[in-house]
């Protein structure tokens, strides 16, 4: 029978699991595939910075899709090619080789004056803000549609929208350095969307904020994820920022993308050590002292195993029709719950005890639920 | 004392209209060099490795010439333009000339204080290079610019004065004709008195001006 010490019920979504499973990252889909649905595309993308005697190649060969409409995370250290990677979708930055298409466009094929047209449909935020201290909170948000010569009457409006829109509608006539920085990014997010972009790239958005701000401009990107159906692109080295809003993530290494798909994925089955890491920068899956003392002295006719759920608490629990099942024992050692874009997250280090032959057919049961199941005992030490 | 109200006040004038008209002049070469200094230079909105290089030694030429040799080289050229190569009307074409390149690499200082992060919003948003400029980058600079300008103002009064020494009237040419070379120290001590509340005058305006753009 089970014997919880900690009661963390983690029922199996099934479902949600299959569609997990996404494309491997290196999928070979024919141009015409690849199009569908897509936002932007990096095809083959080599960036290589030529500088006096060496050069330094920033991206390799990188493939990824942004789907429309999703917040599609990039994580990785510093210096991985990251900034590289998100200038290249606005020609800030121009690919040594391969192409980037943005809502079908590539950038590098349109004459100047049609670049800036499909600038404007692409707003972009930064780690430093980069706003005008010479100029108000209502003409920094303003910029854009100035450049663009609309209207008076159009502009105004729109700001105004904008202001309401982050919260900042008694700061129009403030300036910049008498904002916090929660509030710098704010006018940041409605310049960025003033000439209402469907793409928004985020370069180390919330990096110079605090955990508290941090959060708040998340959920707000999130919020013009869903109130205006931007699709996000976030390039970032907090795998928290990754976790609170994206769909989907990658990780970039050394100018290379090693590890891409869900962000469930990512987080119950990174494949690449660098990954885990990140990971682990976030789950509070560190198991305690007292536990490692357990597992020392193991015995014969006991299992200890970590299994990760993704799932909601309603519905079956695992773990008790598996002592249901099988004459088996389970006991919950330890177990630690994350929220992962609001399904709980689950990671349990459980014991079996009982017949070998039972504990067998209990794991192949588990097994067959698509859970992570990993026996520790190769942890210790 | 042997100068009259009359002179004194005539030559604060013939200062303040050589100061006021070279630095106009020299306001308008030294912005469009200055400009033209940062954006034709590497990595920058229109880069361009000639023009980058002609300018800029030809700034640093011209700013390695001592204004009083700076003076009787250029005589023939002042000839050229107002038709003489003495009195205030020709003192001006040598400042203009001193102050022109002296005032470009001001402008090109403040302009390169401005965080890049500005111009790679600008960019981001499709604004032309001329709109970067003038919209982005000069509003950014214009604290920082307004003291570069005061600075370059002094350095035009002491110009004025060194020009008063070779005919160019002003004050510089009362201190030289009467208080050095005819002993009269009162009237050293009052150019020199006047030259001073000029110049910190003109440090406190921009002061001022400066403080007031700045808004942070
Ligand atoms: N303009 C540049 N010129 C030369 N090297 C550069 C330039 N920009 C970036 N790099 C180099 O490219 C690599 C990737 O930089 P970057 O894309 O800024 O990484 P990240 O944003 O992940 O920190 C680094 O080694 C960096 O030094
Ligand atoms: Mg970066």
């Amino acid at each position: 029978m089970i014997r919880t010490s900690l009661l963390i019920v983690a029922k199996l979504d099934l479902w949600q699991l299959f569609h997990m499973e996404q494309l491997p990252y290196k999928a070979i889909l024919s141009e015409k595939e690849w199009g569908i649905g897509s936002m932007i595309i990096f095809d083959q993308v080599t960036k290589i910075y030529e500088g006096k005697g060496h050069s330094v190649k920033a991206l390799q060969n990188v493939d990824l899709q942004v789907k429309k409409g999703e917040i599609y995370g990039v994580i990785g250290f510093s210096g991985a090619g990251k900034s590289s990677l998100i200038r290249c979708v606005n020609a800030l930055e121009r690919p040594s080789s391969g192409r980037v298409i943005v809502d079908g466009k590539n950038l590098l094929q349109l004459t100047a004056k049609e670049v800036r047209e499909a600038k404007r449909n692409i707003g972009m935020i930064f780690q430093h803000f980069n706003l005008l201290h010479s100029k108000t909170v209502f003409t920094n948000v303003a910029m854009p549609l100035l450049v663009a010569k609309r209207p008076k009457e159009e502009v105004r409006k729109r700001v105004l929208e904008l202001l309401a829109f982050v919260g900042l509608e008694d700061k129009a006539n403030s300036y910049p350095d008498q904002l916090s920085g929660g509030q710098k990014q704010r006018v940041g997010i409605a310049r960025a969307l003033v000439t209402n972009p469907k793409v928004l790239l985020c370069d180390e958005a919330t990096s110079a904020l605090d955990p508290e701000t941090t959060k708040a401009i998340l959920q707000l990107l999130k919020q013009v994820n869903q109130a205006y159906g931007v699709t996000i692109l976030m390039i970032t080295h907090e795998m928290s920022a990754i976790r609170e809003i994206c769909d989907q993530v990658a990780v970039l290494d050394q100018g290379k993308i090693v590890e891409s798909g869900s962000v469930f994925q990512v987080f119950s089955k990174p494949k690449t050590a660098i990954a885990a890491k990140f990971v682990r920068s976030v789950m509070n899956d560190h198991i305690p002292e007292s536990i490692y003392a357990l597992l020392r002295e193991q015995r014969e006719d006991r299992h200890i195993y970590r299994i990760v759920f993704v799932g909601n608490s309603a519905g079956e629990p695992l773990l008790s029709q598996v002592a249901k099942t099988y004459t088996v024992d389970v006991n919950i050692l330890y177990g630690s719950i994350t929220e992962l874009q609001g399904i709980p997250f689950g990671n349990l280090i459980v014991q079996f005890s009982g017949a070998e032959k039972e504990m067998k057919r209990a794991l192949l049961h588990i097994h067959q639920q698509k859970v992570t199941v990993k026996e520790v005992l190769a942890d210790v030490s | 004392m042997l100068v009259n109200q009359e002179q004194l006040l005539q030559a604060i004038w013939e200062t303040v209209v050589m100061v006021g008209v070279s630095l106009i002049f020299s306001f308008f070469i030294g912005l469009v060099l200055g400009v033209l200094l940062v954006v034709t230079r590497k990595g920058h909105l229109l880069e361009n490795q000639i023009i980058f290089t002609i300018l800029n030694a030809g700034i640093n030429i011209f700013r390695s010439i001592p204004f009083i040799i700076l003076m009787v080289a250029v005589i023939p050229f002042t000839r050229l333009i107002v038709g003489t190569s003495i009195g205030t009307a020709a003192a001006i074409v040598p400042m203009i000339l001193f102050a022109g390149p002296y005032i470009a690499r001001l402008i090109e200082n403040s302009l390169l204080e401005v965080d890049q992060g500005v111009i790679e919003a600008a960019q981001a948003m499709g604004a032309t290079p001329w709109q970067i400029m003038t919209r982005f980058l000069l509003p950014e600079a214009l604290s920082s610019l307004l003291l570069g300008i005061t600075i370059a103002t002094i350095g035009l009064v002491g110009a004025s004065a060194m020009a008063g020494a070779v005919g160019g009237g002003g004050l510089g040419d009362l201190a030289i004709t009467y208080g050095y070379q005819r002993f009269d120290t009162v009237v050293m001590l009052l150019t020199v008195g006047i030259l001073i509340i000029m110049v910190q005058g003109l440090q406190s305006l921009g002061n001022y001006l400066a403080r007031r753009v700045r808004r942070r």
